[in-house]
């Protein structure tokens, strides 16, 4: 089935057999690989990007859902040189190891950061509770999200 | 000093590529021509396979081929062995079971692959599976540890599913000193089950090229070259030299990755089979099913004391869980990696263990972050905290009357290891204080007057890292000796490329290797890259696991890099018109002593590309490499307490607080250190309070997805309270002990020992989930 919505601001058109998931678009037909799938019960949020402005777990919708959406990855907040905010809190504060929950782990807290009112660790633990990291025992994670809120 | 130099919290560089979505993970990269690989699992914890049909497979339209452990046998594939033969204290060498990349006649446990289904789209490579027929002959199996000895026999070559009885210690000065104990503590202790589950899962990219005859594989592996060794050497894939194996962005390990596994093997021999590049990504359930699992003991430890709670004796019994096959590195985790650490802290005499390590059939069980030290020190620490209730001690007293004092350094342990440095009461008394020890009493109350239980726990750990000599190790069984290779290449226009034989799958070497090979050449931080992870380009290497890199591997780059400075040294005196000897080398500047006369690295290194007239004797080029094999183990320690909340209404049990301090020696980047200690800890706390592998009565795992399997999540854990004491290492050049295992070592115990505490209960069991604690919480 035909498939068309913006990808990181770029118009975006697919044939796509009709059970594809939006993280496979992502990944597979666009090569956006900075979106990663890191389980396949919609537990992990590795896949986590932006569906018209509000976080979503890739993984968990078809590609058919987000026709005519505005989607944002992980690709389309910064890039080196021109850091989002969130992205160089989580820099400055070592707020990642291996990298690779990172990108779900930055589009969840951005979201976090912009819709869910003021911050304290407390919410910013709860608020992150759909996103996994085995590195870091979010410790650094949550001070970068703090940071990056006062930032934004 | 710069403020990229030693001991500087320099930011990661390899953070840019991860926060930009620009990492390269293996399931990232794609080939021309790529197919999709689907592997055959058994569905049964133990079988026979009577017979495989994949007509109907063929037939699907996509799917390429269908092979089994008979296609893999035929082409002369060889099993895939275990690293570390451990030998019996009777003498015999451990029994092996035959393990095939692909099984041919037996399944042994749930998620074991008997076949690979390689097609054009993931689609059809998993229709392609569904539509193979196996008749199964289901057989009883052997589900859990309790069942191994005297349950059916698994191997026909394993008498009672016995791998090895392994003794390390004097059983008879233990037994003497039991005799003359004035108190003698007991404690059943069981280990649980862990499934490591490093974010990224395995993957494999498997290539053929027919014209050279050379595989790659790209894959995620924490020691590439240690993989190629083993499929070339035992597992016959390719010679060494028609075969490179990449590890590129690796997204955690925890030792999972370490080990190496059949579906990169079949991967890699399919590639050549169906003539085009082979691709594999598990899914998060064949993680949960094939990656070699963590800990599983059971244990009785008694400890013997005086009546001053002075320690005399340590016995332990252990039965270790090997699961269905030895996996790489799997019989040394439960013997060399636990027996050995049996004395911790403390200067106990006489110690005897002896561990059973037996087969079951369930997913291999090897290294997990720790290996060995963790169950060894949960062992310690629970017992030395019980013996100090039973004894009406306070419990840090009771470890402090039993330390290794500074001064009785370097320290022959009944237990083979000798510790090279130490402050153990240093770590205590700065963790009580940022806890606030003495304040606990009024916290205590504080809690119990909103209806909750607070308790507080300690554990005095102690670790082997920085695997290991090569001889000692060698000695003791290991497959392959355990140094670290470097390589230091300075270009014409003095940037400098060093090569290091480490993998860095979190840790961050790109940038800790980087400070130091840069503050040591007196060079920009920028000037300095890190190679790692491919055998074309990295001459040899052991791989990064048992917190060895920069023990080990950065030993290996400062021995490099001072042969680069020697070299520089003999270019400037000849370009200078002095003998090397008189030429200093600081800051990056080679000096003639007591002259104006002086080089910078830049010039040297260009003029040891442009030899206008070198003599005979120096040779162009400025490049050095270096294997470094240390010495000793690293013996990294500390102490870790735990203050825990306890809602007895509903079993919920919080950590209030958390206090880590331990003594890594001489730090290189305190920030990279810090975040590996706040990892570890999480593991930890994962392990005492929520994570448990589990298989039912029939060997079926019922903990495979993350819905079942708990995993530590941002509001399950409390910040942490992170500090170090520093006694350097005496034995590296850097100083160094290693820091990627001690939270996951130190902590598990400290969290039981508080909830034990909060309870008022002897023990209870791990994982300290809210149903255990709320059925001890009411005296159920």
């Amino acid at each position: 089935m035909k498939v068309s919505l913006t990808v990181n601001e770029r118009p975006v058109e697919a044939d796509l057999p009709a059970n594809t998931l939006l993280s496979d678009l992502i990944r597979g037909h666009l090569g956006l690989t900075g979106t990663h799938v890191g389980c396949d019960t919609s537990q992990c949020g590795a896949c986590t990007v932006h569906l018209n402005g509000r976080a979503v777990k890739s993984c968990t919708i078809l590609a058919a859902q987000a026709q005519g959406a505005a989607v944002t990855t992980i690709e389309g907040i910064g890039a080196p040189g021109n850091l989002h905010p969130m992205q160089a809190a989580f820099q400055d504060a070592h707020g990642l190891q291996c990298g690779f929950c990172t990108p779900g782990m930055i589009m969840a807290a951005i979201d976090l950061v912009q819709n869910a009112g003021p911050l304290d660790e407390t919410k910013v633990r709860e608020g992150l509770e759909g996103n996994l990291c085995r590195c870091t025992g979010y410790h650094n994670i949550v001070k970068a999200v703090l940071s990056a809120a006062e930032r934004l | 000093m710069s403020d990229t130099g030693i001991g500087k919290s320099v930011k990661r560089r390899e953070d840019i590529r991860f926060i930009t979505g620009q990492g390269r993970y293996t399931d990232d990269i794609t080939q021309p021509d790529q197919t999709m690989a689907v592997f055959l699992r058994s569905p049964h914890p133990r079988a026979r396979i009577v017979s495989i049909d994949a007509s109907a497979a063929l037939e699907i339209p996509g799917v390429v081929g269908v092979y089994t452990g008979k296609d893999l046998s035929a082409d002369k594939i060889g099993d895939i062995p275990c690293g570390w033969l451990v030998k019996s204290a009777d003498g015999t060498d451990m029994l092996v079971a035959s393990r095939p990349p692909l099984a041919v006649e037996w399944v042994n446990f749930v998620g074991e692959t008997y076949g690979i289904v390689v097609a054009e789209t993931l689609a059809a490579a998993r229709a392609g599976a569904e539509a193979v027929v196996t008749e199964f002959e289901d057989l009883k199996a052997v589900a859990t540890l309790a069942d191994a000895l005297g349950g059916p026999q698994i191997h026909a070559n394993v008498p009672d599913n016995l791998c090895f009885h392994w003794e390390l210690g004097d059983g008879a000065q233990t037994d003497a000193a039991f005799a003359a104990a004035a108190h003698v503590t007991t404690l059943e202790l069981t280990n649980n089950r862990l499934i490591p589950n490093a974010m990224e899962p395995r993957a494999a990219v498997g290539i053929y090229d027919r014209s050279t005859e050379e595989f790659t594989l790209y894959t995620t592996s924490q020691n590439p070259h240690l993989e190629r060794l083993i499929l070339s050497a035992f597992v016959n894939l390719a010679p060494e030299h028609k075969l490179r194996v990449i590890s590129p962005d690796v997204g955690g390990g925890f030792g999972s990755k370490i080990f190496v596994y059949p579906e990169e093997t079949a991967v890699a021999w399919a590639a050549k089979q169906v003539g085009r590049p082979v691709k594999w990504t598990a899914d998060r359930s064949e993680a949960f099913l094939s990656d070699a699992h963590g800990r599983d003991h059971i244990t009785t430890a008694e400890l013997a004391m005086d009546k001053d709670g002075v320690f005399l004796g340590f016995r332990v019994r252990t039965r270790a869980n090997l699961g269905a096959y030895l996996s790489t590195f799997a019989s040394s985790v439960p013997t060399y990696l636990y027996g050995t650490l049996l004395a911790g802290q403390y200067r106990t005499p006489a110690i005897h263990v002896a561990v059973d390590g037996v087969y079951t059939n369930t997913a291999p069980v090897d290294a997990y972050r720790g290996a060995g030290r963790p169950e060894a020190t949960y062992v310690i620490e629970r017992i030395v905290e019980t013996a100090a209730r039973e004894l009406g001690v306070d419990p840090a007293e009771l470890r402090r009357r039993n330390f290794i004092r500074p001064d009785q350094f370097p320290y022959q342990t009944p237990v083979a290891l000798i510790y090279d440095t130490g402050d153990y009461e240093a770590s205590l008394d700065k963790a009580l204080k940022l806890v606030d020890y003495a304040g606990f009493p009024e916290r205590r109350k504080a809690s119990e007057a909103r209806g909750k239980k607070r308790g507080i726990g300690l554990s005095c750990y102690i670790e082997a890292c920085g695997l290991a000599p090569s001889q000692l190790a060698i000695q003791l069984g290991a497959g392959v000796g355990l140094y670290e290779s470097g390589e230091v290449r300075v270009n014409p226009t003095a940037s400098v490329t060093v090569f290091t034989g480490s993998h860095s799958h979190g840790q961050g070497h790109e940038t800790t290797f980087a400070q130091i090979v840069s503050d040591r050449l007196g060079i920009p931080f920028e000037n300095v890259e890190i190679v790692h992870g491919d055998t074309g380009r990295v001459e040899f290497g052991l791989g990064t696991y048992g917190s060895r890199s920069v023990a080990v591997g950065g030993s290996a780059l400062m021995k490099a890099t001072d042969k680069i400075i020697v070299k520089g040294k003999r270019i400037a005196a000849h370009m200078l018109d002095a003998k090397p000897e008189d030429v200093d080398f600081e800051e990056g500047i080679f000096a003639v002593r007591a002259t104006n006369r002086k080089l910078t690295f830049g010039e040297v290194a260009f003029a040891a590309y442009v030899p206008a007239n070198f003599p005979e004797d120096l040779e162009p080029g400025l490049s050095e490499k270096s294997f470094y094999d240390p010495k000793n183990f690293t013996f990294p320690a500390g102490t870790h307490i735990a203050e825990v909340e306890i809602d007895p209404e509903t079993g919920v049990v919080t950590v209030a607080k958390f206090v880590a301090v331990d003594d890594f020696g001489e730090v290189i980047n305190p920030m990279i250190v810090e975040g590996q200690v706040h990892g570890g800890i999480a593991q930890g706390i994962g392990q005492a309070l929520l994570e448990h592998g589990v298989y039912d009565g029939m060997g079926q795992l019922v903990t495979g997805s993350f819905m079942d399997y708990c995993m530590p999540r941002a509001d399950d854990l409390p910040n942490f309270i992170v500090d170090t004491t520093v006694t350097a290492c005496t034995h590296n050049p850097l100083g160094v002990k290693g820091c990627g295992e001690a939270g996951a070592i130190g902590s598990p115990p400290a969290i039981i020992n508080a909830v034990t505490d909060a309870l008022g209960i002897r023990d209870i069991a791990m994982p300290a989930s809210p149903e255990r604690v709320w059925r001890a919480a009411q005296g159920l």
